[in-house]
């Protein structure tokens, strides 16, 4: 990997929102941390300021396959928070690792059988005992792996989820889930495998994962093929039997023959209710009632007008772009990125949707996002885009939507954008 | 990689195919439409071998575009069957819906009769030979269940696939020597060892490093005098030692 190693992979709020984690192609964690209303400088509630910067993952080499595994972080997922220190889980391909992040503001000083430059005390000079006293310091955060769940992984990690039970979480590649317990690095066990007796048979993969919120038996898993499954643990310790299959079944007239490409599924998340998820295929987003396995009960656009032009995004392999989707805190909107540095969000209960665009020319600190528009045939409208004008190398795979407020991270290649509400 | 290719070519109306002699079956395979799910074959089996080696290829993507590929092999067997068979004018439903695509430009202008070897400029796009020929006929094709991942599949059965693979190789065979090595420069040459090859197969549980292999095996034994193919013919003489063909 030589090119571009702070193209951002992941973007992940933590459960309170006040700590945003980002991943990059390099294998480093940044953390940012949200500031604290403070009198004097009224303008900085809200921002994002750099906490920790840590080295993740490196590149590894497979010498039994003579290939490299790659140290871009695929996914970062927070714990919830139990003591003062957070934790995060951070996936490459092949493994994951459990980090501590921690604070430290004093120190200690005054030891016994060591100066305060660490060199040990000539025991002879001790003549009197005394109690190190702690003193303060600046701040420090510190970050240090407490786990790592490897060697669990034949193929490529796209997933991990925790559990609502807070002890376990799965881990997903292209044809296997494990579950793991997060106090575990040893063993994990296989939940769902995929991968046919003959791989010449092999035509479909899993393409993402995730627990439900609330009940801990419960996961779906996303396909290529554009299908959902949903699983309960407590049927079957193998979980290959599906519990719901949800399936939207394929309009004819629109048919060709990148009709599967565009319905495999590249994000599956649940609500933060639990009694929807949203899934996001190369066109479109769609939002399932758990109840309702025949189709979705909502569907937005997102770009259709590339419908015309999936024969060039496939040939500059854009069509097998992986976009990412989030729900705001309430679950009234949904968001999701697009080209050009534009990302979409809709609003669920106005069915009112916008297009906005991620760049430093088009954003000062604290004006508004314009929304833009994308003509798609016919006369230009002033401020319009056309279609093949769009850069297609400006691609929003990653958003995240802070869990109670409207502020939203945005990645843009290797810039990280944090918008909000004005009127917080 | 900023502007898209504009150009489309619309798919001919069926009234238009009737009057096509001699090409694919029937009327509702026209010449542009098999030209242009040709080129996505031709496109298709190039993005399957000119995986980065380096990384382990992207599975999913490897497995859509094979599938991909099956799609158009078991169209165009059903068209050559359809050939032999008398004209059935009703429940031919999927080529008439078929959403209009766009067609390479290049592969446009060399069916107005330009040079076969065409400009391949990034190294990503096949050329097409011009005059390519209907599609062979059903018995020339691996049935519709055989996969692109089969190593032992028999050689007649791969005659169609092989004859794409053959035209892309000599279009790239074409071309000066140096930007055929441009074209394989990212690969590692160790992928011709037969360390590597052996490396590849033992572990089963191959991916797309795999598959990559697999797909190499359909080309035939070849002609003297170029290097890049020698190679893929030691690599299929290997593969078939270690399947037993």
């Amino acid at each position: 990997m030589g090119s571009h190693p702070d193209i951002i992979s992941t973007v992940e709020f933590n459960y309170s929102g006040d700590l945003l984690a980002t991943g990059d192609k390099g294998g480093r964690v940044v953390i940012f941390q949200r500031e604290q209303e403070n009198k004097g400088r009224p303008h900085s509630r809200g921002e994002y300021n750099v906490y920790s910067t840590f080295q993740s993952h490196e590149p590894e080499f497979d010498y039994l396959k003579s290939l490299e595994i790659e140290e871009k972080i695929n996914k970062i997922r927070w714990l919830p928070q139990q003591n003062a220190a957070h934790f995060l889980l951070s996936t490459n391909d092949k493994t994951i690792k459990l980090w501590k992040i921690s604070e430290r503001d004093k120190r200690a000083e005054g030891y016994n059988l060591k100066d305060e430059d660490g060199r040990l005390r000539d025991p002879f000079r001790i003549t009197a005992l005394r109690v190190p006293i702690l003193k303060p310091m600046d701040l420090m955060v510190e970050a240090s792996p407490r786990r790592i769940f490897a060697n669990a992984h034949t193929y490529h990690i796209n997933s991990i989820s925790v559990n609502s039970d807070h002890e376990t979480y799965l881990s997903a590649d292209d044809l296997r889930i494990n579950l793991w317990h997060l106090e575990i690095t040893d063993r994990s066990f296989n939940i769902v495998d995929i991968k046919p007796v003959n791989m010449e048979e092999l035509t479909e993969v899993i393409t993402a994962a995730e627990f439900h919120p609330h009940q801990c038996n419960v996961f779906v898993y996303s396909s290529s093929k554009g299908t959902i499954r949903l699983c309960d643990m407590r049927s079957s310790a193998l979980c290959d039997r599906h519990a719901k299959f949800f399936e939207e079944p394929e309009d004819p007239s629109s048919r060709s023959f990148f009709s599967e490409i565009i319905s495999s599924i590249s994000d599956v998340k649940f609500s933060h209710s639990g009694r929807y998820m949203m899934t996001r295929d190369y066109l479109s987003v769609k939002v399932w009632d758990l109840n309702m396995e025949s189709r979705p009960v909502e569907t937005h656009q997102v770009h259709e007008y590339l419908r015309s032009k999936l024969c060039s995004l496939y040939e500059n392999d854009c069509i097998f772009d992986k976009f990412e989707c989030c729900w705001s805190g309430s679950d009234s909107a949904i968001m999701t990125g697009s080209y050009n540095n534009f990302f979409r969000m809709f609003d669920r209960n106005t069915r009112r949707d916008v297009t906005l665009e991620a760049s430093r020319e088009n954003s000062k600190p604290r004006a508004s996002l314009k929304p833009r528009k994308v003509c798609t045939g016919g006369k230009r409208k002033k401020d319009e885009i056309s279609v093949d004008s769009l850069d297609f190398n400006k691609k929003i795979l990653h958003t995240a939507w802070h869990p109670a407020e409207n502020i939203i991270a945005v990645a843009a290649t290797n810039n990280l954008y944090i918008f909000q509400d004005k009127l917080n | 990689m900023g502007t898209m290719f504009a150009r489309g070519l619309k798919r001919k109306s069926a009234e238009d195919g009737e009057d096509v002699e001699g090409g694919l079956a029937g009327t509702q395979a026209t010449p542009s439409y098999s030209l242009q799910r040709q080129s996505l074959l031709d496109m298709s089996l190039v993005k399957l071998q000119l995986c980065h080696m380096l990384v382990e290829p992207n599975l999913c993507r490897s497995v859509l575009i094979a599938n991909t590929v099956r799609q158009i092999q078991e169209e165009m067997t059903q068209d050559g069957t359809w050939r032999v068979l008398a004209p059935q004018a009703a429940g031919r439903a999927p080529l008439d819906r078929l959403v209009s695509t766009e067609i390479l430009c290049r592969s446009v202008r060399e069916q107005e009769g330009e040079r076969p070897a065409a400009d391949v400029g990034d190294g990503r796009t096949p050329g097409l030979v011009p005059g390519l020929s209907a599609v062979p006929s059903a018995q020339a094709l691996r049935s519709p269940q055989s996969s692109l991942w089969e190593v032992d599949s028999s050689r007649e059965n791969r005659g169609g696939f092989q004859k794409s693979l053959d035209q892309i190789f000599e279009t790239l065979e074409s071309k000066t020597p140096g930007s055929v090595e441009e074209l394989f420069s990212d690969v590692d040459s160790s992928y011709y060892d037969l360390d590597a090859v052996l490396t590849g197969m033992v572990g089963s549980t191959q991916s797309g490093h795999g598959s990559g292999l697999q797909a190499f095996t359909a080309v035939a034994t070849p002609p003297p005098g170029s290097s890049c193919r020698s190679d893929l013919g030691e690599l299929d003489h290997a593969v078939e030692i270690l399947v037993e063909t």
